[in-house]
């Protein structure tokens, strides 16, 4: 039902909330031996995601997990690279506030089609 | 998770920022034993480490961070001869705590900037959150 309105921005930014959560974890156990950092491709995400709510009966697609491949693999077992996680992050951040800047957008025009201002 | 409830990211983040804790709490400990001297080999002190596993939460997808429990190292304490020290044996000799002061200095610095960097994601998502909130 949101779909004609916020077009591919409301999977968009539930996407980006999940993948958030998946970096931040990645973060979190930057120093646990043998954890193996995880990340999702974000584009066959949303594909995958809008696909399926196209398709009748709709049903929420859970993004497929991906293992980081380390340049440098640790002692430990563990392959995260707290920079890349970091830039990542903020990267993924941004195009969280992107986007909901547009869904602000949608809203504010549609409130204002509402108002008849 | 214990109570049943899903993951979050806040809850995450703060288990992940305990486990940060204990660590340095058991880093500072260590250093502070540093140079305690026992009798003999069996009372000296051993630095102690925390060992950390990942905790995954199936229900969210989020794996937080949780100190698997603390090991005692098996560094052999370094033997001196010192006769005038009231804690020496029969032979002259103490044992002092085989505790290295740079490393546990830097599992501290360490134990630290993981910890930064936990705020700042925290700090980052609960914005974007506030802001998701807050429109309109």
């Amino acid at each position: 039902m949101s779909d004609p309105i916020f077009g591919i921005h409301g999977a968009a930014l539930e996407l980006r909330s999940k993948r958030m959560g998946i970096l931040a974890s990645n973060i979190a156990n930057a120093a646990t031996p043998g954890f193996k950092a995880r990340d999702m491709d974000f584009n066959a995400a949303l594909d995958a995601r809008l696909e399926r709510q196209n398709s009748t009966p709709a049903q929420l697609a859970e993004p497929e997990l991906l293992y980081r491949r380390p340049t440098m693999p640790s002692l430990d077992g563990n392959t995260v690279e707290l920079g890349r996680e970091q830039v990542v992050f903020a990267e993924n951040a941004l195009a969280y506030s992107a986007t909901l800047s547009f869904v602000q957008g949608k809203v504010n025009t549609i409130t204002r089609a509402l108002k008849g201002e | 998770m214990s109570d049943g409830s899903p993951m979050t990211l806040f809850s995450m983040t703060e288990r992940a920022m305990s486990a940060q804790l204990v660590r340095m709490n058991v880093a500072t400990s260590n250093l502070a034993n540093a140079g305690s001297v026992a009798s003999s080999a069996d009372e000296a002190y051993r630095p102690v480490r925390v060992a950390f596993a990942a905790e995954l939460d199936r229900a969210s997808g989020l794996s937080s961070v949780r100190s698997d429990g603390l090991r005692q190292s098996d560094i052999e304490p370094t033997k001196r001869f010192d006769p005038g020290n009231p804690l020496a044996d029969e032979t002259g000799h103490v044992f002092d705590a085989p505790v290295d002061e740079s490393a546990e200095m830097i599992e501290i610095m360490e134990a630290a900037r993981q910890y930064q960097n936990m705020v700042q994601a925290l700090q980052t998502a609960k914005q974007l959150m506030l802001e998701t909130l807050r429109s309109n």
